[in-house]
């Protein structure tokens, strides 16, 4: 008796496990499907009109917290994405769009925030809102920003979110890009996502 | 002045509101009805109320926005969550107030509840209430599962909820004041044995963590700190954290313990040995 229910567990965690682990498709970035919220803000874009994701519905979007004075971590991470996009067959370029939230609005006005996204391509939209909505956004996506108290020239440092939210065309949530990653393997993940659907 | 915007929650949670208030109406409630000479001293309720208020106030104020942000003031959270609270509360000697409802309750709803009480029998059992203890401080702060717990808000939910219930029924395992020789509570000794040997394994936990040279826990890094403050020192103060009170309140619980037995020495006579002296 003992030994048959000990099998019957044992066959069950067996499967349970391999239920979880399995089939599980291999990406460099961190799975997070389900984890996460599918993609919803109310934005202010480069030209002062609101964004919702409606305006990019169907392509990739790759959500990223930054500001514009950031010294090095924000123009890495825009840089390598733009690299990673260019590596994509021509077809699937257009069909990312980067979406960088800056979590500065007190210096990034809407002009400064559109010269500064379109430096990293075409398709890297610049958005902003007040300190309250941004404050939603981020929680939504559990992260958090603060600000350094500023020095003798006015200037502060801020903290924010170092990782790369991909969604999908429907607007799921399904990697999240951790710092670290080459271009090759953000390229080949979205590649990937882009076959998907 | 104080900022009354500290005591707002970060994640409002209908249902955590909703139970504890339950909990402290439903004790208040029994405390005013019961029968003058059951009800608990002021300390005990004084120790109630706080644990209460403790698991609440990590769980519904400003202080869970800093343990999302910070390691180790989340480790702070558990320790209420899964230590102190719960130990406040089990140490109250609750059992009053248990007793009242439970005569309160019609039979139906007693045959009811019946499952609820399978499954606390079969959870307190000694040696899987020990293994729960340990296990989920492993489970919650095994890498990918913790990183999991940070990025869903389910997830992190079920964790806080889970720390917080296995730390009530561990703690009331061990602080149970029902005598072990009238009652079939679990023995002075077992308790003894299981509160020391549910310390070993969480000191090597938190001494692995302050001795790690790398990031353990770099979803703090991905998301963004609550403020600026260097990586290897939060995880060396969660560390800690995780090491060292955790340890004294075993060593605590332990002494509290021995000076129970050491009380009860000699004045319960077991029934049946009673018997075996008349014949």
């Amino acid at each position: 008796m003992t030994k048959r229910l000990l099998a019957l567990i044992l066959s069950v965690s067996v499967l349970a496990l391999t239920g979880c682990f399995g089939d599980e498709e291999q990406w460099h970035g961190k799975d997070i499907s389900g984890l996460m919220p599918e993609l919803e803000f109310e934005l202010v874009g480069t030209g002062g009109q609101t964004v919702t994701p409606q305006d990019s519905d169907g392509n990739i979007r790759l959500l990223y917290f930054g500001f514009t004075s950031c010294p090095d971590v924000c123009p890495t991470t825009l840089t390598d994405l733009r690299k990673a996009v260019n590596q994509l067959p021509p077809d699937d370029r257009d069909d990312v769009t980067t979406l960088f939230v800056s979590v500065d609005p007190q210096r990034d006005t809407p002009e400064r925030l559109g010269s500064y996204a379109s430096f990293f391509g075409d398709h890297v939209v610049g958005l902003t809102a007040n300190e309250p909505e941004l404050r939603e956004l981020t929680k939504r996506y559990r992260t958090t920003f603060g600000y350094d108290e500023p020095d003798a020239n006015g200037n502060y440092n801020v903290s924010h979110s170092s990782a790369v939210y991909v969604f999908d065309r429907t607007g799921k949530a399904r990697l999240l890009l951790r710092p670290g990653l080459s271009t090759d393997q953000i390229s080949e993940d979205l590649a990937k996502l882009a076959r998907d659907a | 002045m104080p900022d009354i915007g500290f005591l707002a929650p970060y994640d409002f949670s209908p249902l955590t509101i909703l139970s504890f208030a339950l909990v402290l109406a439903g004790y208040g409630y029994a405390l005013l009805r019961m029968a003058p000479e059951h009800r608990p001293g002021s300390v005990r309720i004084v120790a109630f109320v706080v644990g209460v208020l403790l698991c609440y106030g990590v769980m519904q104020t400003r202080f869970d926005y800093y343990s999302q942000y910070m390691f180790f003031v989340h480790r702070g959270q558990h320790l209420i969550l899964h230590h102190l609270g719960p130990f406040l509360i089990a140490l109250s000697n609750p059992l009053p107030i248990f007793r009242f409802w439970h005569e309160q309750m019609g039979p139906s709803l007693r045959s009811w509840l019946r499952p609820v009480g399978w499954a606390y029998r079969i959870l307190q059992q000694p040696v899987i209430a020990a293994v729960l203890f340990v296990g989920l401080i492993y489970f919650w702060l095994w890498p990918p599962i913790h990183f999991d717990a940070m990025l869903s808000r389910q997830l992190y939910w079920t964790m806080n909820w889970s720390m917080l219930l296995d730390g009530l029924l561990f703690w009331w395992l061990m602080f149970d004041p029902r005598s072990p020789v009238l009652t079939n509570a679990l023995g002075y000794g077992k308790r003894i044995l299981i509160l020391a040997a549910v310390a070993i394994p969480q000191m090597i936990l938190g001494a692995w963590i302050v001795f790690s040279r790398g990031m353990v826990y770099d979803v703090y890094e991905v998301c963004g700190r609550a403020w600026p403050m260097a990586p290897e020192t939060d995880q060396l103060l969660g560390g800690l954290l995780t090491w060292i009170p955790p340890a004294m309140m075993s060593v605590i619980g332990i002494l509290l313990i021995l000076r129970r037995a050491m009380h009860e020495d000699g004045r319960f006579v077991k029934p049946s040995r009673l018997a075996g002296e008349n014949s």
